[in-house]
C-alpha cells in the first residue's frame, strides 16, 4: 500500500531517527510512505485564534499539496498531525475561512484530504496482529511505557482515534504486539510542557519529570513517544530533573518506530540513538536487541 | 477581593474583543475549576486558570492581562477536553496574549536566548515558541 507522506521539519533534521526507523518499519510492513513534492512548515502549533488566517495558510498549502497526490495524507510527528487535521476541520467547516484561504492561496480545496496519523494507519490498516506476526526480534518482555502526550488526543473530537482519549490504549496495544511488556500508569497524556522550554525550562522540567516520575514508580524501564517536542523535552531535561530531585534515575526516551524497527529485526544502525541524551543502547543491548 | 462591578467594565471593548477573537463565551463558565483541577502548569502560575476567565466575567481586564498565568499556558488542551460547559479556556487564554502582545510588543526577547540553547532545540521547540511569545 502507498500513502502520501508528510516529514515535517524537525524529522527532516533533528528527529531523523525517528523518520528513518518510521519509513524503514512502515515498508517492512508493506506501507509504502512517499513523500509530498512540495511541502513546507506546517507552523508547529495550531493557532487558536478566529481571526488568525495568516497562520493556517502555511499548513493549508500542506494540505492543498497533499490532496494533489491523492485522497489521504500520513504524518508521523504528532503535532504535524495535529495542526494539519485541525487546520483540515477550519477548511472544510468554516465557509468563510475556506473562502479566505483558497483567496489567498490561489487554491480550490474543499478540506477533502483525510489527515492520518501513523499510529492510526498501523493500528487499522496493517493490523496490529500481522505486525505481531513479522516481529522477528520479540521485545521479550521489556518494560515499557507509552507516552501519548497532547497532539493525537486533544481537543477529542477533531484529532483522537482512541475510544476513550482519556485513557489511551494503541500505543500500548503496538507495544504488546511486540512482545513488549506496556506500563500502565496515570500521566500518559500528560503535557510533557511543549514550548514552554523556550520561556521557562525549569517549569517544563517539572511536566516532564512528573511523567517520567510516574512511569518509572510503575516499573518502566523505557518510555516511548510519538511526538519529537516531547522527546526532546522528556529527553534534555533529565539532567535538570536529577539535580531537582534526590533519586531520580535517569531513563532512555525512544521514538516508537524506533522499537518497532528493532522488534521487525531491521538495522537500527541509523536511528540516531546517538544523538539522544540518556543513552538508550546500554539497554537494548542488555537485552539483546541491538548489538554494539 | 472587593469588586466593584459597573456595566460598563461588564461590557468593555476589551471583554467584546476577547470573546471575539477567542470565539468563546466568558459568561458560559460557572466557575466549576474543573480546568484549575485539571492544568498540569497550575502550580507554577500566579493564578488559576478558572480565575483568569473569573476576572474577564468581573470586568477586570487589567489583572487578567497581567497575570503570569497567560503565559504559562501550554494550549495542552487539557481544560477544554474536560469542560463541562464546552469553553474553550486556551482559545481565551491565547486572545489575552495576544491582546497583551498587540498592547506592549514581543513578550519573549528571541535575541536573549543563548544561541547554543537555539541551536539544540528542534524547530518545533522555537517556532512553537515564538508563534505564542511573539507577535
Amino acid at each position: 500500500m502507498r500513502i502520501a507522506y508528510f516529514p515535517g521539519c524537525t524529522l527532516s533534521t533533528k528527529a531523523k531517527g525517528f523518520n528513518d526507523s518510521a519509513r524503514d518499519s512502515a515498508k517492512a510492513l508493506g506501507l509504502e510512505l512517499v513523500d509530498l513534492e512540495q511541502w513546507n512548515c506546517c507552523g508547529a502549533t495550531f493557532p487558536l485564534l478566529t481571526d488568525n488566517m495568516l497562520d493556517l495558510t502555511g499548513p493549508a498549502r500542506v494540505l492543498i499539496s497533499g490532496r494533489q497526490q491523492g485522497g489521504r495524507l500520513v504524518t508521523a510527528c504528532t503535532i504535524c498531525y495535529n495542526v494539519l487535521r485541525r487546520t483540515n476541520r477550519v477548511i472544510r467547516e468554516n465557509e468563510d475561512g475556506r473562502e479566505k484561504l483558497n483567496l489567498f492561496l490561489e487554491a480550490e480545496y474543499k478540506g477533502d484530504l483525510e489527515v492520518l496519523d501513523l499510529l492510526q494507519v498501523l493500528r487499522d490498516e496493517v493490523g496490529f496482529d500481522k505486525i505481531w506476526e513479522a516481529v522477528k526480534r520479540p521485545l521479550d518482555g521489556l518494560k515499557v511505557a507509552a507516552y501519548y502526550g497532547c497532539m493525537v488526543l486533544r481537543p477529542p473530537k477533531e484529532v483522537a482515534y482512541e475510544e476513550d482519549p482519556e485513557n489511551p490504549c494503541a500505543l500500548d496495544d503496538l507495544l504488546a504486539a511486540l512482545g513488549a511488556e506496556p506500563v500502565n500508569y496515570p500521566y500518559k497524556g500528560e503535557c510533557c510542557g511543549a514550548y514552554l522550554i523556550v520561556k521557562s525550562p525549569q517549569v517544563a522540567g517539572e511536566l516532564s519529570y512528573t511523567i517520567l516520575d510516574s512511569a518509572q514508580r510503575n516499573g518502566a524501564q523505557l518510555v516511548v513517544t510519538n511526538c519529537p517536542l516531547c522527546q526532546f523535552n522528556l529527553d534534555r531535561q533529565q539532567g535538570l530533573m536529577g539535580q531537582r530531585h534526590a533519586g531520580f534515575q535517569p531513563i532512555p526516551i525512544l521514538y516508537f518506530t524506533q522499537l518497532l524497527g528493532i522488534a521487525l529485526g531491521l538495522d537500527s544502525g541509523d536511528y540516531g540513538f546517538e544523538k539522544h541524551y540518556i543513552d538508550p543502547c546500554s539497554l537494548l543491548a542488555s537485552r539483546n536487541l541491538i548489538a554494539i | 477581593m472587593r469588586v466593584k462591578l459597573s456595566s460598563e467594565a461588564l461590557q468593555s471593548d476589551f471583554v467584546k474583543k476577547v470573546e471575539e477573537i477567542s470565539g468563546q463565551d466568558l459568561l458560559a463558565c460557572n466557575q466549576c475549576g474543573k480546568c484549575s483541577a485539571g492544568c498540569p502548569v497550575a502550580f507554577a502560575m500566579d493564578i488559576l486558570p478558572s480565575q483568569v476567565i473569573r476576572l474577564l466575567q468581573l470586568g477586570e481586564v487589567e489583572e487578567a492581562l497581567n497575570s503570569e498565568a497567560i503565559w504559562f499556558c501550554a494550549a495542552c488542551q487539557t481544560c477544554y477536553t474536560r469542560c463541562p460547559r464546552g469553553v474553550d479556556l486556551t482559545r481565551i487564554m491565547e486572545a489575552l496574549r495576544e491582546m497583551a502582545m498587540r498592547e506592549r510588543g514581543d513578550y519573549l526577547d528571541i535575541g536573549a536566548i543563548p544561541p547554543e540553547e537555539l541551536a539544540e532545540f528542534p524547530q518545533l521547540a522555537f517556532i512553537g515558541g515564538f508563534r505564542k511569545y511573539t507577535s
